[in-house]
């Protein structure tokens, strides 16, 4: 096979990494998902008596000098330090040859943030005012912007091909997952490192997300405080990691011996243009992004067997979601099994999707449904199975993630288990 | 003036992670420490608060080796 090969046309998995507030690897969280365990507890990682907010899902014990020299592990921002773990992690399972140096020509990265460094960006704005601007760290800019997660993996590995970063707020990891998978699909890159990754537990992060009114105030609940299509959910948790995955093109990966998980067979996008933060009270963004992934993917609603929804635990999303669930899948909508698995890590904002779309490979795989927990008082207006409280053994041959982000971006992944 | 020494060489290790023992006089920022144009900055920067000095960019621009540094502070202070 002369370099680069054909594209394919077909894009598959074969490696996956993941940090979260269950635990800083797939074989870490995924048991703890799986048993409806909570990530969510009280904030340590900043003082906040001010804040009307003080519970996250925070990542414990995450030592950066696993994954990068000690001189740089201490002076990245966060997102870009879990950003490396988790890619760490990913080339490691899916045993990528990262000594040749004709393939790394031709993969990329593509590992979005919905927001960048913002510890960077809160920690170096205080030293602007109160210590002026000479004050201010060369390190802002580069560890602020969020394309410096492509960035950096891409110095890391030596990773030559397509760079970017996408930037669609809670939508993030689902299209930087979908774009890369196109990058590939068309022929621009044999392999890409594709993911989100998100560290906005600052100051300026949860005062900004306090003030939008967008997150609970329940914090006596703590890790019962997530709870999506619950009736007494009030506002999503503030979460905090990453997920990565290696995408190749599926011709590439079958003539090294990769180790196949899962292909990606659907991606559909939409945009509400309805308002900045609200969803579309008629679901109808969301309903257009399912059924354009259900269309690329060439399958109908009947085929698919688990939805990991968007299911932030704010009043909105929950129900305006279910409604688009309703008019994208019609009757199959109350037969499908559909989970938030953020009412255990709650909301990694630019790195949900990605991390979500680890589970959905992990639930196909391990033939498990991650459950919705915290389920407690049933909501009429969110009345689909939501695999209450425990997770439910099912054989599953495509699952869905949803997306939806401030702005109206709206995001969906179908991911097959059989790859033949 | 072996305490300026001693306070300098004590700011480099803790900017650019490195121990007391790689940092001598003849040690060069850029090739020896690995440090790049950016992490002189932040060294800088970090000397001018610890000292209570102004160091311009112009005077940065000729100082290559951790002795420049300690030399230069130590006139300045």
């Amino acid at each position: 096979m002369g370099f680069p090969p054909e594209p394919s046309g077909r894009v598959v998995i074969t490696g996956m990494g993941a940090i979260t507030p269950l635990g800083n690897s797939i074989d870490a969280f995924w048991p703890r998902m799986l048993a409806g365990e909570s990530g969510i507890g009280e904030i340590t990682l900043m003082d906040v008596s001010d804040y009307p907010t003080t519970i996250a899902g925070e990542v414990k014990d995450f030592d950066p000098e696993l994954y990068l020299e000690k001189r740089e592990a201490r002076k990245v921002d966060r997102f870009i330090a879990f950003s490396a773990g988790a890619t760490a992690q990913a080339l490691e399972d899916s045993q990528f040859p990262l000594d040749d140096e004709e393939l790394k020509l031709e993969t990329g990265c593509l590992i979005g943030s919905g927001i960048g460094g913002l510890i960077m960006m809160s920690d170096q704005t205080k030293r602007l005012w109160e210590s002026g601007p000479s004050r201010v760290s060369p390190f802002l800019v580069p560890y602020m912007i969020p394309d410096m997660a492509s960035g950096y993996t891409s110095i890391l590995h030596g990773f030559k091909g397509p760079n970017t970063c996408v930037v669609t707020a809670c939508a993030t990891g689902v299209n930087a997952i979908g774009d890369a998978y196109h990058i590939i699909k068309r022929g621009d890159a044999v392999a890409m490192m594709a993911g989100g990754t998100e560290a906005p537990i600052s100051p300026i992060g949860m005062s900004g997300f306090c003030a939008a009114r967008a997150m609970t105030t329940n914090n006596e609940m703590g890790a019962r405080a997530s709870r999506p299509f619950d009736a007494n959910r009030d506002g999503f948790v503030m979460g905090e990691g990453a997920g990565v995955m290696v995408l190749e093109d599926y011709a590439f990966a079958k003539a090294r011996g990769a180790k196949i998980l899962a292909e990606i067979v659907g991606y559909g996008m939409s945009g509400d243009a309805h308002h900045i933060t609200m969803p579309d009270p008629d679901g109808d963004g969301a309903r257009r992004s399912m059924l354009k992934a259900l269309k690329s993917a060439g399958l109908q609603p009947e085929d698919i067997g688990y939805v990991n929804a968007h299911g932030t635990s704010t009043p909105y999303n929950d129900k305006f979601e279910t409604i688009g669930i309703k008019r994208a899948f019609g009757d199959h909508a109350y037969k499908v099994p559909i989970s938030s698995t953020k009412s255990s890590i709650g909301h990694l904002l630019g790195a949900a999707g990605a991390v979500e779309s680890v589970i959905c490979v992990m639930a196909m795989l391990d033939s498990k449904l991650p459950p919705t927990i915290n389920y407690e008082t049933p909501d009429p207006e969110c009345d689909l199975d939501i695999i209450p409280n425990v997770a439910r053994d099912a054989e599953i041959e495509y699952a869905m993630t949803n997306s939806f982000g401030f702005g109206g971006h709206n995001g969906t992944l179908i991911f097959k288990k059989t790859v033949e | 003036m072996a305490e300026v020494f001693e306070r300098v060489r004590k700011v480099i290790c803790e900017q650019l992670s490195v121990t007391e023992g790689e940092v001598s006089d003849d040690k060069r920022f850029q090739e020896d420490l690995n440090a790049d144009s950016l992490d002189v900055v932040e060294l800088i920067m970090a000397l001018e608060e610890e000292f209570g000095i102004e160091i311009p960019d112009d005077d940065v621009a000729n100082m290559k080796t951790v002795g420049d540094v300690s030399s230069y502070v130590a006139d300045k202070v």
